[in-house]
């Protein structure tokens, strides 16, 4: 069952156009990635769904409703936690999940959800007190006191330590398994491919692809990649003119080659006849990142940029 | 409304967890009070003041600069504050209106400003032997009239400004003339002609000035109040016409 649907969403700010003509759906119970270049366009997408803003052309549906008409029940299904968003500085963890749960007029037990988080043993500490992990996931509690149907995450592990960042990816996980839809925005391939069921790429406000992560890695699929460190001068070009190989690059003192079939045995072959031993020898396989490049022409940031 | 209650009551604690509000809007009034109320000369009757006595004259006026302190530190610092760190986008998000968090405030900021009230009239009487308003109904609702007008100005400077910082900024520099025309250095009675009218039309001086009346028994002035509910109006309603979420 589609819980949103998004039909030629049009945004513009000025005379810029910040989101053109996107549409997707997204189905109840799945996490669904909208992925993209800082300034793709993602977070004006999402908040033209939280009713945040007014789209200039395009449909919004939210469970069936529209969220500039009916934007009071809306936010009553819709569980959001916003890009640096933060409290009163001075409001303890307890105070503020009661304070929110009584906005909702069937919120889920704030306890449980504290203890769910691992957030019970900060029930008396002031919001200004807890590290960047805890307040993220106190923003998550919150974002789920409402008990609602479905969750925006929007850059929910941006500034996050790695491991900070692999615990909330489980936390994710959890709440889909609560059955509620997650709707995530990110910048990080390795968020996406980990969690998402199904990604939207945004690049400069248009969709530019739809499908699963291995979907899209298949999408773009130029074969393998050899990297090695070759132990003498030699000539790329006598690479290039193999058939299996696609391009040769000089990455630093690392030869990187692409391409398809037998790579690795033509690739070692060539090199052994010119006498050149390829040393730190590593076979790679296509990533999102390569998707994600092959899609936008630009580089993805790498997790901790 | 449950919302509205918790909301009023989380902002009442979130405004005793701030030192500077224990300092300044809590404890600063009283603290003059009893340090003016010990000077003897200032409990003299002075010819000067139509025969009151300073004590009496500065009573009113420290009153008006607790509501002070309130409207222009406090309440537009917070606001803008929670604007831009996005706790009221936050709130946007949510089913309950974020006018609800201006309401718990004006909510909080006229109870506050009531405890106030009631503390300096018993400190005042106490120590000082100033006599009670004489007409406490009027007395109150001058009072609440002055505050009124002065939350709405408060509010109108956490609208404009961008950041806590700049309203505190923005406050701490209208603080000074508004209580200068409420009489904190110079009482009314003995401002000149041109500093009475201005004085006259300021929120703080009208308000000063219709304490006055009621505390000495009377009515207060209908011009007097009638300023106090223009600058309520057209405050109150530039702020709602300029405020912004985020």
């Amino acid at each position: 069952m589609t819980i949103i649907e998004v039909d030629r969403l049009t945004k513009r700010y000025g005379d810029q156009t910040v989101v053109d003509g996107v549409s997707f759906a997204v189905e109840q119970g799945e996490i669904f990635g909208i992925l993209g270049p800082n300034g793709a366009g993602k977070t004006t997408t999402v908040e033209c769904i939280e009713g945040l803003r007014t789209p200039d052309a395009g449909s919004i549906r939210v469970a069936g409703l529209d969220p500039q008409q009916h934007g009071a029940e809306l936010k009553e299904l819709l569980g959001v936690q916003l890009q640096s968003s933060e409290l009163p500085a001075k409001i303890t963890v307890g105070e503020a999940m009661k304070l929110y749960s009584s906005y909702y007029r069937a919120p889920a037990g704030w306890r449980d959800l504290l203890e769910e988080l691992n957030l019970t043993d900060k029930l008396g500490t002031q919001f200004r007190r807890l590290s960047g992990g805890q307040k993220q996931r106190l923003s998550i509690a919150l974002a789920l006191v409402g008990n609602p149907e479905v969750a925006v995450l929007d850059e929910l592990t941006t500034g996050l330590d790695p491991q900070a960042r692999r615990d909330t990816w489980g936390l994710i996980e959890r709440i889909r398994d609560r059955g509620v839809t997650v709707l995530l925005v990110t910048h990080f391939m390795e968020e996406a491919e980990r969690l998402c069921d199904r990604l939207a790429v945004i690049d400069r406000g248009r969709l530019v692809a739809l499908d699963t992560p291995a979907g899209l890695v298949a999408r773009v699929a130029e074969g393998q990649r050899i990297r090695f460190r070759p132990s003498g001068p030699f000539d790329v070009a006598v690479l290039e003119q193999l058939e299996e190989v696609t391009s040769v690059e000089r990455a630093g003192p690392q030869v990187v080659v692409t391409g398809t079939g037998n790579l690795l045995l033509a690739v070692t072959t060539e090199l052994a006849r010119h006498q050149v031993i390829a040393g730190d020898l590593r076979v790679e396989q296509v990533t999102l990142d390569d998707a994600f490049v092959a899609l936008t022409g630009r580089r993805p940031l790498t997790e901790g940029a | 409304m449950t919302a509205l209650r918790l909301l009023t009551l989380t902002e009442i604690r979130l405004f005793l967890r701030e030192w500077m509000n224990w300092a300044f809007v809590i404890g600063l009034p009283p603290l003059l009070l009893v340090i003016l109320g010990a000077v003897p000369d200032l409990r003299e009757p002075d010819p000067g003041l139509g025969g009151l006595r300073a004590i009496d004259v500065y009573t009113p006026i420290l009153i008006a600069m607790a509501v002070c302190f309130m409207a222009f530190t406090s309440l537009p610092t917070v606001i803008a504050d929670y604007r831009a760190k996005g706790v009221l986008r936050r709130m946007r998000t949510t089913p309950v209106r974020p006018q609800a968090v201006l309401g718990a405030h004006l909510v909080m900021s006229l109870l506050m400003a009531v405890l106030t009230l009631t503390l300096l009239l018993v400190l005042s009487s106490v120590v000082s032997g100033v006599a009670l308003p004489g007409n406490p109904v009027g007395y109150l609702a001058a009072y609440l009239l002055m505050a009124a007008s002065l939350f709405a100005l408060g509010l109108l400077v956490a609208a404009l400004a961008p950041s806590g910082q700049a309203a505190s900024g923005i406050g701490t520099v209208l603080f000074f003339p508004v209580l200068f025309f409420g009489g904190l250095w110079v009482p009314r009675e003995a401002m000149n002609d041109t500093l009475r009218t201005i004085s006259d039309f300021s929120p703080l001086g009208a308000g000063v000035q219709s304490l006055q009346d009621a505390g000495a028994g009377g009515w207060p002035q209908l011009v007097p109040l009638l300023v106090l509910v223009g600058w309520t109006l057209v405050a109150g309603g530039l702020a709602a016409r300029y405020f912004r979420w985020e």
